[in-house]
């Protein structure tokens, strides 16, 4: 190889979408394939984990990781990969908060299982057969890895230098980002401090949105299949709910533009611990219930039938960031882990 | 549940009707369960979700917070405000598994210090026949994470 930087992305928990994004920033990928040297990308080369085993320490200049963590080989590689990487990018929503495989902090183990093997409509497993982490065969033992109870994020198994938000980030941002790299490895140019996120705005969503706010309240939630969204109009005073107040922009609003609510997939705010609750009081703030002078238990009856039709508050809340939450998971018959 | 268990209960108590109502509980010299840490805060309509949701996590077995009755906040509905936010937190946290007698709601004024402590008495019953919750150890199995957070930095990107 060249002594051209060298860029390694790897993928645990995660759907692809990720990679696919890298390749989302167009003829820009020209270049970095002419700064570059890929050393370890299996979703676009060849490559095998012996090789990766086989570099020095720190080898690798930047490794993008997309994926949460949610078993033994995920957590391997991700030592593996840090201890061969100088820059370790907690790369898009998986990565850096846990998104959508987190969702499943809020049921156990078993209950995946459960679903994925047995309950799933398309599941025909008659002889209710399911993963084994070991198993005889007449070459020897093959393996699985252990898969784990809690999904985490790659910065609650490593180190992680820089978070690039998104689900996944959006071409703009990475392409800035990634000039901010090569910035440093080529020119020298100093770079954001350790443990910064990065490629967002620092302002909510709401702030890059066009549609019209008027401090209007609701009474009832609609999912996005029961209302034909009225254009130009705040969605979430619309009853549509939009996580928009709660997540820090970058994507330029896209969801709420073409009238569906902010998923919250950038992430919280700067400055919010906990990208649910902070959700959970926006939300509740739009709830028109409550009228001065009323029957204190009258306001109560009132406020849950609208919470009612907020049919599932953890999922929505914490749609991306169910692993960085405070609870991080549910307690599932009296445990988590 | 172990007979020596005294939960902790945090209590966040709004400054113009509550936390005078634990004032008059104290001056009163009414007997009641020393196990609410009260918070004061300025309206209940203060208390962010995400202060439940932090003390919970760090070893709360239980959340109160108190307020004015309706009608009587002294920043006019900011306890509406609460309420609205208690009753979805109740929902998720139906969903995260804590159970409900563990994060309460209560209504009290200046004048009700004997309410208040009943409150609290009853409160305290329940959440010790719940037994602890100490969230990082069960739930987390020890190996909880410190609350790790990416440092925000804003990128004129
Ligand atoms: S962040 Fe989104 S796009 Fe990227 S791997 Fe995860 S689910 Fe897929
Ligand atoms: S709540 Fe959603 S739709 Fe309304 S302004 Fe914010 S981002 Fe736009
Ligand atoms: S609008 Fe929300 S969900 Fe859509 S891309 Fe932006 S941050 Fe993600
Ligand atoms: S001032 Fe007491 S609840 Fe608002």
């Amino acid at each position: 190889m060249s002594d051209k930087p060298k860029l390694a992305m790897y993928w645990s928990a995660s759907c692809g979408g990720c990679e696919i994004s890298v390749l989302n920033i167009h003829e820009h990928i020209l270049t970095v394939d002419e700064v570059f040297d890929v050393a370890f990308f299996p979703c676009i080369a060849d490559f095998k984990v012996h090789h990766v085993e086989s570099y020095p320490d720190g080898y690798i200049d930047v490794c993008l990781w997309n994926g949460a963590v949610r078993n033994s080989e995920g957590e391997h590689m991700a030592h593996l990969l840090r201890q061969k990487s100088k820059f370790m990018v907690a790369y898009g929503s998986c990565a850096y908060e846990g998104c959508i495989p987190a969702l499943s902090n809020l049921t156990s183990k078993e209950a995946t299982f459960n679903t994925v093997y047995f309950d799933n409509p398309s599941i025909d497993n008659p002889n209710k057969v399911l993963p084994t982490e070991s198993v005889q065969v007449t070459e020897g033992e093959l393996t699985l890895p252990t898969f784990w109870n809690t999904v985490k994020s790659l910065d609650q198994v490593i180190d992680v230098d820089y978070y690039l938000p998104g689900c996944p980030p959006e071409p703009p941002q990475i392409w800035a980002v990634l000039q901010v790299i090569v910035g440093a490895l080529l020119e020298g140019k100093p770079l954001p401090p350790k443990g910064s996120l990065v490629g967002h705005s620092g302002v909510a969503v709401c702030e890059e949105c066009p549609l019209e706010k008027s401090e209007k309240t609701i009474t009832k939630f609609f999912r996005p299949y029961e209302i034909v969204p009225e254009p130009g109009v705040c969605l979430l005073e619309q009853g549509i709910v939009c996580n928009g107040p709660a997540t820090v922009g970058g994507c330029g609003a896209l969801c709420p533009q073409v009238g569906m609510g902010c998923r919250g997939c950038y992430g919280p705010l700067p400055g919010v611990e906990d990208q649910g609750g902070k959700m959970l009081s926006a939300i509740a703030s739009v709830i028109g219930a409550g009228e001065a002078g009323m029957d204190e238990h009258e306001i109560e009856r009132q406020i849950e039938a609208v919470v009612d039709t907020i049919v599932d508050p953890a999922g929505t809340f914490y749609r991306f960031s169910m692993a960085h939450s405070l609870l991080e998971r549910a307690k599932v018959n009296g445990k988590g882990e | 549940m172990s007979e020596n268990f005294e939960p902790v209960i945090v209590g966040f108590l709004c400054n113009w009707c509550s936390y005078r109502a634990a004032d008059l509980a104290g001056t009163a010299r009414l007997k009641y369960a020393p196990n609410m840490r009260p918070i004061r805060v300025m309206c209940s309509g203060r208390v962010d979700p995400q202060f439940v949701l932090k003390a919970l996590r760090n070893g709360a077995d239980g959340v109160m917070i108190a307020g004015c009755h309706p009608g009587e906040c002294h920043y006019v509905s900011g306890n509406i405000k609460a309420l609205r936010r208690f009753v979805l937190l109740k929902k998720m946290l139906r969903q995260l598994g804590v159970e409900e007698e563990r994060v309460q709601l209560v209504w009290a004024s200046a004048s009700e210090g004997i309410i208040l402590a009943e409150k609290v008495d009853k409160m305290t019953a329940e959440v010790r026949a719940l037994g602890p919750l100490n969230w990082n150890k069960t739930v987390l199995g020890g190996n909880g994470h410190p609350v790790v957070k990416a440092e925000p930095v804003a990128e004129e990107v």
